[in-house]
């Protein structure tokens, strides 16, 4: 341990000061063995992050290198933990959900459902059709716009400029209509238990459709930008792949799976929120290298669409939310006229409902892997325990067998086709 | 997920598989739980991969404070050919909060675990790399703990820093 001689007559260090100084990092330091005599082999470690563009957030890599190939890589997170598990402790349960939906900011609706759908478990609250379907377009929407942010900025990390203009033209399609229908552009907290917070506004239908059949069209035009473009097939095609068992084994889901061909989806597996009602493909690709990963999203932007239509279609009439008042808001004319709304309302404002003691993990299909909610509750009108399985956490894991013996250049070509959001994995 | 037959079968699975393993099962809406002793937690997941549960979905913890003993730490599995679901629990207590790692069975514990320990104190017991994950290095305490009070962590301002300032700190 390093002491810094002082000057005479400087202040003596404090207990803190002296505390912090006697912290030991030496679990820190795992030197690698087994590359050459270290005189042919000079390993260099490098710290990437958590400050660098191609992270897509305050994420730090400590990487190995030998030469240009990265020989091991361990990722440093933290740096945007807010602790919002244990904030979601001291709110009531319908309050909880806008600190919830912070998590991972490109996922929000996914957030709330996954959320709302374990409080519902733990309820046993029938949510009406019509609000399942309205989640449905709603969080669809949001799979493709997260969906655009990823295709954007990989396409900028790989050089190609003008494919971000592209995406966030279409991304401020759709936060507009969320705007329209919810009164914010993003963390919008239109999921509520038991439905959603109110019924969509005239017109808004329509112009999702209109949204919804534009969309493959441009999902072709992004692809004939990029699927013929040399430098793109050089950095992603056959680059860093992970085969199906390995991924398995890190817990990896979603796309990262996908692309490696387990056609693994919890909206067809174990289907939640009506989505056994809607005809829609799972894409998948064959060897895992970052083409696949490319490829399986921009097939999903396709197939996001085809749902999202669908449910349109077939948005059946009916409440918006629940209609037991213990949950629910009453509809606010109720107010004036009956004393027994007024005084729901009144306590639901204030207290919160309560929530039958037990535990319940409400997993479902985010944009990138499998988001489970595991929510405990002791009877009281908090949460005492929320716990957000975000699987970009749990895919971060696959980071150092993916770019293993790679060029530090794919690196993060393959970072960017992983699509980690910081605020989920740090929460 | 599993129905309450479903899941005392599944108990009594893993009951022959590791004698005394299991401890009680709880059915609630739907979704099982098997609480497990926390020395056998390996041979338990062991066994339950053999009968189809080869994916670990997600571990975590829960701190069940003021109850004893206080400590959770949840794994939750899944059978993706048999699309089932199923929630192995072990508790342990804050004097004795150790627990044997599952990351040598299953990669995906790594990091899950790695953030219990940061979030709760539980000890992984063979863990690869038993570091704090999400909160600083030097960082006193296990926030996620129901005792530990909000904005209760000891903050050294500047107009502080030279003089002796020793931070209350917490278990």
């Amino acid at each position: 341990m390093s002491t810094v001689d002082r000057p005479a007559g400087a202040p003596a260090k404090s207990a803190y000061r002296q505390m912090e100084e006697s912290i030991d990092l030496s679990t820190m330091e795992q030197p690698l063995t087994g590359y050459g005599d270290g005189a042919s082999h000079e390993l260099l470690t490098l710290n990437m992050g958590p400050h660098h563009p191609a992270t897509h957030g305050v994420l730090r890599l400590i990487v190995t290198l030998d030469g240009e190939i990265v020989r091991d890589l361990k990722p440093i997170i933290g740096y945007v933990h807010t602790g919002i598990e244990k904030t979601a402790e001291q709110k009531a349960y319908w309050k909880a959900i806008p600190v919830v939906e912070r998590m991972d900011y490109l996922a929000y609706f996914f957030n709330s459902y996954a959320f709302c759908g374990a409080v519902e478990t733990l309820l046993d609250c029938e949510v009406p059709k019509r609000a399942q379907y309205l989640r449905v377009i709603h969080m669809e929407l949001n799979r493709i716009m997260s969906h655009l942010v990823w295709l954007g900025t990989s396409a900028l990390d790989l050089g190609a400029m003008s494919m971000f203009w592209y995406c966030f033209r279409e991304r401020e399609a759709i936060l507009d209509l969320f705007e329209y229908s919810t009164g914010q552009r993003m963390h919008t907290r239109y999921f509520q238990v038991g439905g959603v917070m109110e019924d969509i506004p005239a017109g808004w239908a329509a112009k999702v459709k209109e949204f919804a059949e534009k969309m493959p069209t441009r999902v072709d035009q992004y692809g004939a930008l990029l699927n013929k473009n040399e430098i793109l097939l050089q950095r992603l095609r056959g680059v860093c792949p992970l085969g199906e068992a390995e991924l398995l084994e890190l817990g990896v889901t979603g796309p990262l799976l996908r692309a490696a061909g387990n056609p693994w989806d919890l909206r067809k597996a174990m289907p939640y929120s009506s989505y056994e009602d809607f005809d829609f493909q799972i894409p998948v690709g064959t060897t895992g290298d970052n083409y696949d990963r490319y490829a399986c999203r921009l097939q999903e932007l396709k197939e996001s669409s085809k749902i999202i239509l669908q449910a349109l279609e077939g948005l059946p009439e009916g409440p918006h939310i629940t209609g037991d008042r213990k949950i629910s808001l009453p509809p606010r004319h109720e107010l004036a006229t009956s004393m027994e709304a007024l005084i729901h309302h009144f306590k639901l404002v204030t207290e919160g409902f309560r929530v039958p003691e037990g535990e319940a993990y409400f997993p479902i299909e985010g944009p990138r892997g499998e988001l489970g909610c595991f929510v405990r509750s002791d009877g009281s009108s908090k949460p005492a325990r929320v716990h957000m399985r975000d699987p970009s956490f749990v895919n971060l894991q696959a980071t150092a067998p993916m770019c293993k013996d790679a060029y530090i250049a794919d690196l993060i070509a393959t970072l960017a086709m992983i699509d980690p959001v910081l605020g989920g994995i740090d929460r | 997920m599993p129905d309450q037959t479903g899941l005392e079968l599944l108990a009594q699975t893993v009951g022959d598989a590791v004698p005394d393993s299991v401890l009680r099962t709880v059915h609630f809406r739907g979704q099982g739980t098997i609480e497990v002793a926390p020395g056998a937690i390996n041979d338990v997941l062991q066994a339950l991969k053999g009968a189809g549960f080869r994916a670990l979905s997600s571990v975590h913890g829960v701190d069940y404070y003021p109850e004893e003993p206080r400590l959770g730490v949840i794994y939750e599995l899944l059978d993706m050919t048999a699309l089932d679901r199923v929630r192995v629990k072990v508790r342990v207590t804050a004097d004795e909060p150790t627990v044997p790692s599952v990351t040598p069975l299953w990669p995906t514990a790594n990091h899950q675990e790695r953030e219990v320990f940061d979030m709760f104190g539980v000890v992984f017991d063979g863990h690869p790399d038993p570091r704090r994950i999400l909160m600083p290095e030097d960082y006193q305490g296990h926030p996620q703990r129901r005792d530990f009070p909000i904005g209760g962590e000891p903050v050294l301002f500047t107009k502080d820093q030279d003089t002796d300032y020793t931070p209350k700190v917490r278990a």
